[in-house]
């Protein structure tokens, strides 16, 4: 059985940073990633990210994750394993995992989630068709891959991914006819609504998909007008004939070792589903397993890095590492996720936390 | 299907494979997943529900949903959208829920 | 409208234009950024203090036209692709935009392409006057193009 100071699952954006912190503080640090790849979805992400200069504003996404390789590779008391599913977290604090075909058992002191989330689906008559694809999806094909998914594409959903999709896919010459979302308003980033707004591509709000349509894959897709109680208005059809339908309806925690573990789990539909409940240290409610980014809460790459540094500082500090500075270093945490989330786009996600947060050491007593 | 040109990103592909899909030959690049060479060869039908026999692609290509199963060098329910081609693959659409080995 | 459609009102893109006194001066920064989101490239950017620090990350940018003089550093940092420099001295005819564009192909210095509005809309044949693409724009080329004085705040984008 393998022995490790602080067990990372996820080499995304989060499980990274968590593992940078982690390591620096001293702490032996292994890395469990399901894929090939490191870098969860930054691999794939284009665009510059947003924030301040602490989150790499203004770098895009494929290049954080090098700048955070790079970083990994520098320290050197991580280890990282590819193809490694963590299958089971038991009762004993044991941690069994299928790495290339193999299994193997695991003795941490500390376990950092950071396992992401899932993209949502949406339900409409023959909603499983090929050509009907999860945005991220289509983004890894065209992005990692550099494979088209077609040749016109409706995107449904005008979210921050909806939005930023539709352009990468406009720049990868592929045509999008239109971006529809059942909101009243846009719910990503304006500007990035504006961008895509000015290559010509509509935007429809207060539509939903009411059908889809072809033999073997998509070859049309008809949405509809909702009224003010989201209901379909008869007449207010519009078809398109496409051969890609996105998916863009939001993500859900994949919170499933968090559940077998025992952490105690709540819905918080603001937060994009069942969450665990964790203290200011991102430290659920079993001891010794601290969460970080999507599993405890879908919100921006950027937040999640941050929620990955103070995870991975917090854990080394639990484990008794003495950090430098570690009150200040929290703080600074604490404080770039409340500004990230303090402004009204992060009015949803404050509420979310508030119903998952443990204030303070005497509120749990 | 492939892009050639990009304004951001520059793809390395491997080296040219050959593979066959239900007996039939085709090529794509080593390193790709499966899915991504099925794609940019023109087939979006990966494998079919079990009830219904309806068509059924990927949907999520990051080996969440489980929608893009098939049968791998006489593998089954391998998720094609994360497995990585290799020279000489043989890829059948898979009957059924598959054997388990 | 902004927030059903992606595209600002002329109220918006007024709010956020120079007054006719700067534009006369030359070159100058436009930030349409009308939204409160957490990002601040630009303040961080500008190395003249233009924009101004941000109190709160999620601040509107609060530049000062008259301490801006159009360099345009600030085009390729911004993450919203929100920043556009207007030159309304270029000539007697035609202001000068210049804007950031990510896609391929570029156009030719010389070209003649469509010059569109904030719906993708063609409004008029406008100029490519320069394109620069240097390393240090980090893949968000920036092309300048020459637009019809009444169109300066009508054209925000070009096809091909």
């Amino acid at each position: 059985m393998k022995q490790v100071e602080i067990l990372v699952v996820g080499g995304g954006p989060a499980g990274l940073c968590a593992a940078i912190n982690a390591a620096q503080a001293g702490a032996k640090v292994l890395v469990l990633e399901r894929n090939e790849d490191l870098g969860g979805q930054l691999i794939k992400q284009t665009h510059m990210f947003f924030g301040s200069e602490k989150q790499h504003a203004s770098v895009r996404g494929i290049d954080i994750a090098s700048i955070l390789f790079n970083k990994i590779y520098e320290l050197g008391n991580i280890e990282i394993y590819k193809n490694a599913t963590v299958l089971a977290i038991y009762d004993d604090g044991i941690v069994s995992a299928e790495i290339n075909g193999r299994y193997m058992k695991i003795k941490p002191e500390r376990i950092i989630v950071s396992t992401g989330a899932s993209e949502k689906t949406l339900a409409f008559p023959n909603n499983d068709l090929p050509g009907i694809y999860g945005a991220g999806a289509v983004q890894t094909l065209m992005n990692v891959h550099g494979v088209k998914p077609g040749d016109n594409v409706l995107m449904v959903g005008a979210g921050n991914i909806g939005l930023i999709v539709s352009y990468q896919l406009m720049q990868a010459g592929v045509n999008v006819k239109a971006i529809l979302d059942a909101a009243p308003e846009i719910g990503g980033y304006l500007v990035h609504a504006s961008k895509v707004r000015r290559m010509g591509v509509p935007i429809y709000t207060g539509y939903t998909v009411k059908e889809a349509y072809g033999k073997d894959y998509l070859e049309k897709a008809t949405i509809v007008k909702l009224n003010d109680k989201w209901e379909p208005i008869e007449g207010t059809e519009k078809d398109f004939d496409v051969d890609v339908l996105c998916i863009s309806v939001g993500l859900s925690p994949l919170g499933e070792l968090l559940w077998q573990a025992g952490c105690e789990m709540r819905y918080v539909g603001q937060l994009g589903g069942f969450v665990p409940v964790r203290t200011e240290n991102l430290e659920t409610t079993v001891e010794g397993i601290f969460v970080a980014g999507d599993v405890c809460g879908v919100e921006e790459a950027t937040s999640a890095m941050v929620e990955g540094y103070l995870a991975g500082l917090t854990a080394a500090d639990s484990l008794g590492y003495e950090i430098k500075d570690f009150e200040e270093r929290k703080q600074d945490y604490l404080e770039q996720l409340q500004s990230l989330r303090s402004g009204h786009v992060g009015d949803k996600i404050r509420a979310g936390l508030d119903q998952v947060t443990i204030k303070s050491e005497a509120a749990v007593v | 299907m492939r892009i050639d040109k990009h304004p951001i990103l520059e793809f390395k592909k491997g080296k040219k494979v050959k593979f066959t899909f239900d007996g039939k030959v085709y090529e794509g690049y080593e390193g790709e997943t499966i899915a991504a060479a099925l794609h940019a060869a023109g087939v979006k039908v990966l494998t079919h529900s079990h009830e219904k026999k309806r068509p059924r692609g990927f949907y999520c290509a990051i080996g969440n949903c489980g929608q893009c199963v098939m049968e791998v060098n006489g593998v089954s329910n391998v998720r094609t959208c994360i497995e990585r081609l290799k020279e000489g693959m043989v890829i059948k659409t898979q009957k059924g829920k598959g054997s388990i080995l | 409208m902004l927030e059903r459609t992606g595209v600002p009102t002329a109220e918006q893109i007024d709010s956020v234009f120079p007054s006719e006194d700067r534009l006369a001066k030359g070159p100058v920064a436009v930030i349409e950024c009308y939204q409160n989101i957490p990002c601040n490239p630009c303040y961080t950017a500008c190395k003249r203090n233009a924009i101004k620090k941000f109190e709160d990350i999620n601040d509107l940018p609060n530049i000062n036209h008259d301490d801006c003089n159009g360099c345009g550093l600030c085009i390729a940092n911004c993450p919203g692709l929100a920043i556009m420099v207007v030159d309304a001295t270029y000539s007697q005819e035609e202001v000068l935009i210049k804007i950031p564009y990510e896609f391929i192909p570029l156009p030719e210095e010389g070209q003649v392409v469509k010059g569109l509005d904030r719906e993708g809309q063609y409004v008029c044949n406008v100029k490519v006057i320069k394109i620069l693409d240097s390393k240090a724009l980090d893949r968000t080329p920036i092309v300048s193009i020459a637009v019809p004085r009444e169109y300066m705040k009508v054209v925000r984008n070009f096809g091909i």
